[in-house]
């Protein structure tokens, strides 16, 4: 795939809609497609988090298993999501599994590439803190609803 | 029905069928033994007694147009609804009402609706979905969003998936969590409002569930363009009498039974933001 | 017209004497009444069934004042004591009341209804504060979209005699309320008493053709203007004996703008959730049910019963009470009294008697709460 329908879909994707251009450019250097089968693991809890991955189609399901519980899957993100916060700040780490329910389509995002470029550029690490802070405050929000647990009998 | 002239005394009706649900719901059909029912309209409610044991407001979960059948889907949380969930067919149980004010189906019409429901708030909008089905050319966009505690605890799953397959509607269905085997959405449902499609000038908001849950839905909704107006939430409160005499369900101004159960946003918002109002 | 010809003759003010108010309350007896009035027991004025003049508290006065109320001897007045700690509700709404019957039957259940309220009362002595209260009531319960019926029944069949207040307890505050304290409708008959002792005068006023009805039946003779102006003067000395009150310009506004008032906390350290004030309010009205199975199986009954909003499990939801502190709970009930009561019936919800001030164990006044709200936070 040329760089430049690469650029169009992220340009396209709802996390980077409106974006200026010369960002896009700088962030589309660092991305490429991705295509993972239903089923199949994007990462692991514990590995690097050196991807950012902008769903196009499919669905990534993020897990914790916890010993005798099973896997509980507590999010899961769809298109025009984005998931690997974990990119933004120290130590990189994973802290989920992230499993492909359904076959996806996904732009990866290279994490260190692009914490490089926003490190040399600050105008532009600016504008991606900007585009990721709602996601994480959304996030926290909604957390904070399933641990209220709205829908129990609490009795 | 029941003698107006003297309404809280119940009338009589029979347990014709009893479905399992969930691990703690059950719907019951029930057919009024001497007396012939007069129907309800969507949001509204009917007080339900088990002899010996209380009475609690249930809200009709059923079929509008049909009138030989009262329905009501009953979660077993206190004593009433638990003795409610364990009769059997057969077993009698106290009926008074219908009560209570209803979801805004006539204003609907011609709008675009969507209905966001959480947890057992589906039952009381089911009804709403059955008009909305039935009429469906009557309307523009017609959304369903709704938010389980799990998979396991979906309400009417059947039916959502019958009405899943339906091109003339959008079904949403997302978990608070899930286990592995589950493919769809995992957050809160509020999460679902900024995907769907309706025409936020021309659209009505329907809204049941738990009041937190009812709490941010509406504010999401609003927050895509919704007036406050136009977002419709059914209140629950404790009710002993369900006809504006017994005090308890007030909340502020209003009282829950006799002014409600359903209220717009508008004139919620700051009472549902006060604290043990 | 008929109507103002009609109205003249009620306006008609008559003077009744001793034997004049032993004879009422003979004849109402004869009408069928269960004829209630002022006792004194167990050193308070309580409201039970009279069959003469010497049951009244001739010659006692009350002393009421923030959670103390005590009887002591003083005068020869008939009707010198003021509000006591229980009001007409009890017998209009009355704290309980079965409401019907279910048994097993070849049906699988038969429900019988209790049948209803047949009680015929006529109460002596109902102060103007109280006959507000009644009016309260009346709106609560027979003019929503659903009416008490029982309450609508004894209401109908009611016979009342008003008493203007002659002296008024410290607690009073029923000029702010525009209630009191001279009864100025609402009544069958209104009595002022101009004199106290054996040969006692009072001034009789007639409010209904029921209360005319009953006059014609009694030893009166008209009052000269001379009657009708002294009685005016008791009651205005009366009215400006009262120094309580509330200041209920913008009061429902300013209760509901401020639910997070520093106030609330302070009166919740104070307050023991006890409910006294609700059970002694005349216009509390909340009621819960009571269902009841019997030991054999066969039957079973629901009872209403008086609730107060200070319980914890009145705004009990699945999963607990709404409201769950002792603050919210006297926010609730003071709110409602003076604010969210305007907006569902268009009038106050307190009528001024002072009740719940006199019997809070510790206390607390609701219109020392009242102006404390209004201050600064």
């Amino acid at each position: 795939m040329e760089i430049g329908s690469l650029g169009k879909i992220i340009a396209a994707h709802d996390l980077f809609i409106g974006f200026d251009q010369a960002f896009l450019d700088l962030v589309t250097g660092c991305a490429k497609n991705v295509r993972v089968e239903a089923g199949r693991y994007l990462f692991h809890e514990g590995d690097p988090a050196d991807e950012i991955y902008l769903i196009r189609e499919g669905r990534v399901a993020l897990e914790i298993s916890a010993p005798g519980r099973g896997s509980m899957v507590f999010q899961a993100a769809g298109p025009g999501e984005a998931i690997g916060l974990s990119w933004l700040v120290p130590p990189y780490r994973w802290n989920y599994d992230g499993r492909s329910t359904d076959l996806t389509r996904a732009i990866s995002v290279d994490a260190a590439c692009l914490r490089r470029k926003c490190e040399a550029d600050h105008d532009l690490g600016f504008a991606v803190m900007q585009r990721f802070m709602p996601v994480i405050v959304e996030r926290l929000h909604a957390t904070r609803l399933q641990l209220l647990d709205v829908y129990g009998s609490h009795v | 029905m029941f003698d107006l002239r003297d309404p809280m005394v119940p009338a009589v009706a029979r347990v014709i069928r009893s479905r399992h649900e969930t691990a703690d719901v059950w719907t019951l059909d029930l057919e009024l033994v001497d007396a012939v029912w007069p129907g309800f309209s969507p949001g509204q409610f009917n007080m339900l007694s088990v002899f010996g044991v209380g009475e609690a407001p249930i809200s009709f979960s059923g079929e509008p147009t049909d009138n030989a059948h009262i329905v009501h889907t009953v979660r077993a949380v206190g004593p009433v609804s638990k003795a409610l969930c364990h009769l059997k067919v057969g077993d009698t149980v106290g009926v008074r009402g219908p009560f209570g004010n209803a979801w805004p189906m006539d204003h609907a019409r011609g709008r675009d609706v969507i209905v966001v429901a959480g947890g057992l708030g589906l039952a009381p909008v089911r009804p709403v979905l059955y008009r909305l089905m039935a009429d469906r050319r009557s309307h523009g966009r017609v959304t369903l969003l709704y938010g389980a505690r799990n998979p396991g605890e979906i309400l009417y799953r059947h039916e959502i998936e019958k009405w899943r397959t339906r091109l003339d509607i959008d079904v949403e269905v997302t978990v608070d969590h899930a286990t592995a085997d589950w493919r769809g959405h995992v957050g809160v449902v509020t999460k679902l409002i900024g995907r769907a499609r309706f025409d936020p000038a021309d659209a009505v908001a329907i809204v049941c569930g738990p009041e937190v849950m009812m709490r941010f839905a509406a504010k999401a909704l609003a927050d895509s363009g919704i007036p406050e107006k136009e977002i419709y939430l059914s209140m629950e409160r404790n009710m002993k009498c369900g006809i504006g005499l017994c005090g308890h369900c007030q909340l502020g101004p209003l009282f829950i039974c006799r002014d409600g159960p359903v209220f717009t946003q508008d004139r919620l918002r700051t009472l549902m933001a006060t604290k043990e109002l | 017209m008929v109507a103002a010809r009609m109205f003249d003759r009620f306006d008609e003010a008559r003077i009744i004497g001793v034997a004049g108010l032993e004879t009422m309350i003979g004849e109402l007896g004869a009408r069928g009444h269960a004829v209630v009035g002022p006792v004194r027991r167990d050193g308070a004025i309580v409201l039970e069934p009279i069959e003469s003049v010497v049951d009244l508290p001739r010659g006692w006065v009350d002393e009421q004042t923030p959670g103390r109320y005590r009887l002591k001897r003083d005068g020869d007045s008939w009707f010198a004591p003021v509000v006591g700690p229980q009001s007409w509700k009890q017998f209009l709404h009355p704290p309980r009341q079965k409401l019907w019957t279910v048994r097993k039957s070849d049906a699988g259940a038969t429900i019988e209804p209790e049948p209803l309220a047949t009680e015929k009362y006529a109460f002596i002595g109902v102060r103007a504060c109280e006959i507000a209260a009644i009016a309260v009531q009346d709106r609560v319960f027979m003019q929503g979209p659903y009416v008490d019926p029982n309450y609508a029944a004894r209401r109908a069949n009611a016979f009342i005699v008003a008493v203007n207040c002659s002296r008024a307890a410290s607690t009073c505050f029923c000029p702010s309320m525009k209630t009191g304290p001279r009864a100025t409708a609402g009544y069958d008959l209104a009595l002022t008493e101009l004199s106290g002792g054996d040969d006692a005068r009072f001034l009789i006023e007639i409010g209904s053709a029921a209360g005319q009805s009953l006059v014609e039946a009694l030893p009166t003779h008209p009052a000269t203007k001379a009657d009708i102006e002294a009685a005016a003067a008791i009651v205005a000395a009366t009215e400006a004996s009262i120094s309580r009150t509330i200041d209920t310009g913008d009061l429902p506004e300013l209760l509901k703008a401020e639910p997070d008032h520093p106030r609330w906390d302070d009166v919740a350290a104070r307050c023991l959730n006890c409910a006294n004030c609700t059970m002694a309010c005349p216009t509390c009205f909340c009621t819960t049910v009571v269902d009841e199975s019997a030991l054999d199986g066969a039957s079973a009954s629901r009872s209403q019963r008086w609730d107060s909003c200070f319980t914890g499990d009145f705004s009990h939801v699945h999963g607990g009470a709404v409201r769950q502190t002792p603050k919210a709970r006297y926010r609730q009930w003071m709110t409602h009294k003076l604010s969210t009561w305007h907006d569902q019936f268009a009038m106050s919800g307190c009528v001024g008697c002072g009740r719940c001030i006199v019997w809070c164990p510790v206390g607390i006044d609701i219109t020392e709460e009242a102006a404390a709200l209004r201050r600064a936070v």
